[in-house]
């Protein structure tokens, strides 16, 4: 096995007669047994990236090798070596969760015996053990959701491609799935997992890039990108204007960026949130100053995309999971 | 497997039959599950059936015999091409929920989602013929032919609708949803299957029809069906019926297959 588990150079892809640039030249690469974030709004060309990794679809420019095959020339040894949860949960509804992923399993090409442990095993380890002989139909978005990253495991890859893994999921869900790809990684996997929300992308990732109209705009590690991104905001709502501009300057040495102060609210960027409001209304409190509202907020990917750009994250960049199925892809 | 995606060594043949087998089976456990689908896919024969038995089959002299035994192998031909249809829709679901997707990034054998498919509609469309062979007697049908030859038409129905089925594959394919892929089909298969000798003789036509109504397809596959079950001279139906359908065959598969490549 090589070191890279992925490598690409300049991937170009286009649609609609080459109107549309989904992947404009996008080079990166992932050592293996690492979890690599791919953090973009929608439309930024995530899935696109996903699938010519996964050889669903070939690039027009460029080259990508995964697990050292070239997604072109060698594609059937990539799909051997590759498991993919799409954007969609991808399980066929008319079937149970065990015949769900005992199809995966003989379509992966694995001999009957290992099929039954690998489906039973997987099962118990997503919590799904009692609704195994369930229509899929009947199952919840977080039941999907795992029954789909199940699937994708069922032939134990080294190589696992995540695309939005949590989109559209409740909060308890999310930490489910989370705490599940944490595992993954644990026992060696690796992961190139892409995602819009920042959080996600800063719990789960060693090593992000951020995709926007097809081209990488900040590439590192979460800490590095974060340092570049100035971190959590606090918040701070004073009750005259006066005590808002006293307490900014109580607080100055707190903040890494100088404070925003508008009206009688102050906007204060700090490193170790929890910490810094500890802080702050210590420090107010001895002053005899009154806080009216206290807020930490995280950088969204929002916040990301004016820091980098300078302009907004493109329409339909989610600030929260869309509810419901979604569009299904064509 | 090389590089276009077709099985070469005999190793990889083997799995490319076993993957066509587990991907029909994953297709007959959904028509079981939702026997819904099964249901429809039988109350538009017995409709035929009994409209054309009872309502408009008064009104119809045929040359020789009843109109009863003229009309049950017509309805036949025109359940099995029916029947078909249902690959249109299938793989249409299975393209829009994203399943074919997903089977794409699998080491599968790229045709077997294609001949799982149509393979598991071909034994759907048995199990319906042999519902509809039924209700056929129950209204008075009364084939005078052999049993070899019965049993012939009903393979050469079978094995027509099968190589359709490859057509409507494409469709299936090609359609932007699922709801668009079946009305997709209507403008092929209505006028194969009415502007044909399924109903009436074709005699009974005008004269600018008859010439497209005598020599399609659906109205060999339908002379010779009927002949064989009649037991009476058809020419040669058979034949002609037989190479439609291998005819179609070769042209409809590969055209599908290139078809499912390109979807992305
Ligand atoms: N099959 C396709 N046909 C036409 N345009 C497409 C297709 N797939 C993606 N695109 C376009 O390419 C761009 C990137 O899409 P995508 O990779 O799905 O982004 P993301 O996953 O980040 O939301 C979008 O503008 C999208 O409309
Ligand atoms: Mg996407």
């Amino acid at each position: 096995m090589p070191d890279l588990a992925v490598e690409t150079h300049g991937i170009v892809r286009t649609f609609r007669d080459g109107s549309v640039r989904a992947l404009d030249g996008v080079s990166i690469a992932i050592p293996r047994g690492r979890v690599f974030g791919l953090l973009g709004p929608n439309g930024s060309g995530k899935t696109t990236m996903v699938r010519i990794l996964s050889t669903i679809i070939r690039p027009d420019e460029g080259s990508a090798t995964v697990n050292g095959f070239d997604v072109v020339r060698q594609a059937d040894a990539v799909r051997r070596s590759i498991g993919l949860a799409g954007q969609f949960a991808t399980v066929d509804d008319n079937l149970t969760g065990l015949e769900n992923l005992r199809m995966m399993g003989r379509l992966n090409h694995l001999d009957h015996a290992t099929v039954r442990v690998r489906a039973t095993q997987l099962l118990e380890q997503f919590g799904l053990a009692e609704a195994a002989r369930r229509n899929v139909k009947t199952y919840s978005g977080g039941m999907r959701r795992r029954l789909d990253l199940a699937a994708a495991l069922v032939a134990s890859p080294p190589l696992l491609f995540l695309d939005e893994p949590t989109t559209g999921l409740d909060p308890q869900s999310r930490q489910d799935l989370w705490g599940f790809i944490e595992g993954l990684v644990e026992s060696g996997t690796t992961v190139l997992l892409t995602t819009q929300y920042l959080e996600e992308a800063d719990r789960l990732a060693d090593e992000l890039a951020v995709l926007d109209h097809g081209r990488i705009i900040a590439q590192g590690t979460s800490s590095e990108l974060k340092a570049r991104l100035g971190a959590t905001v606090l918040s701070l709502t004073f009750s005259t204007t006066a005590d808002a501009e006293r307490g900014a300057l109580l607080l100055a040495d707190l903040t890494t960026k100088p404070a925003f102060v508008e009206g009688d609210v102050v906007d204060l960027t700090v490193t170790a949130g929890p910490a810094a409001a500890a802080e702050a209304l210590r420090r107010l409190d001895a002053a005899d100053l009154v806080v009216t509202g206290l807020a930490l907020r995280e950088p969204s990917l929002d916040d990301v995309f004016l820091t980098l750009t300078g302009h907004h994250a493109p329409d339909g960049a989610a600030e929260e999971p869309i509810a419901g199925s979604g569009r299904r892809r064509r | 497997m090389s590089v276009s995606g077709a099985p070469t060594t005999s190793a990889e043949w083997r799995w490319a039959v076993r993957d066509v087998w587990t991907m029909g089976r994953r297709n007959i456990l959904a028509l079981v599950r939702i026997p819904v689908s099964f249901v429809f896919a039988l109350v538009q024969p017995v409709m035929f059936v009994l409209l054309f038995r009872y309502v408009f089959g008064g009104a119809i002299r045929v040359p020789n015999g009843q109109y009863v035994n003229f009309l049950i192998p017509g309805i036949l031909v025109q359940t099995t091409i029916f029947g078909a249809i249902g690959t249109t829709i299938g793989l249409a679901e299975d393209l829009q929920r994203g399943l074919i997707e997903r089977f794409r990034a699998l080491p599968m054998a790229r045709m077997a989602v294609l001949a799982g498919r149509t393979v598991s509609d071909l034994l759907r469309n048995v199990v319906v013929l042999l519902v509809i062979t039924g209700m056929g007697f129950l209204v008075g049908f009364r084939p005078t032919g052999s049993l070899i030859s019965y049993v012939g038409a009903s393979v050469l129905m079978l094995f027509f609708a099968y190589a359709l089925s490859w057509g409507f594959a494409y469709v299936g394919l090609a359609a932007p949803n699922s709801e668009t892929a079946q009305a997709m089909t209507f403008p092929v298969i209505f006028p194969l299957t009415f502007a044909s000798s399924i109903f009436v003789p074709v005699a009974f036509m005008p004269s600018w029809l008859q010439v497209f109504a005598r020599n399609q397809p659906v109205s060999q596959v339908a002379e010779a069906v009927r002949g064989l079950m009649l037991g009476v001279p058809h020419g040669h139906a058979t034949w002609i019926a037989l190479a439609w359908a291998v005819g179609a065959l070769v042209v409809l598969a590969p055209l599908a297959t290139r078809r499912y490549r390109r979807v992305a």
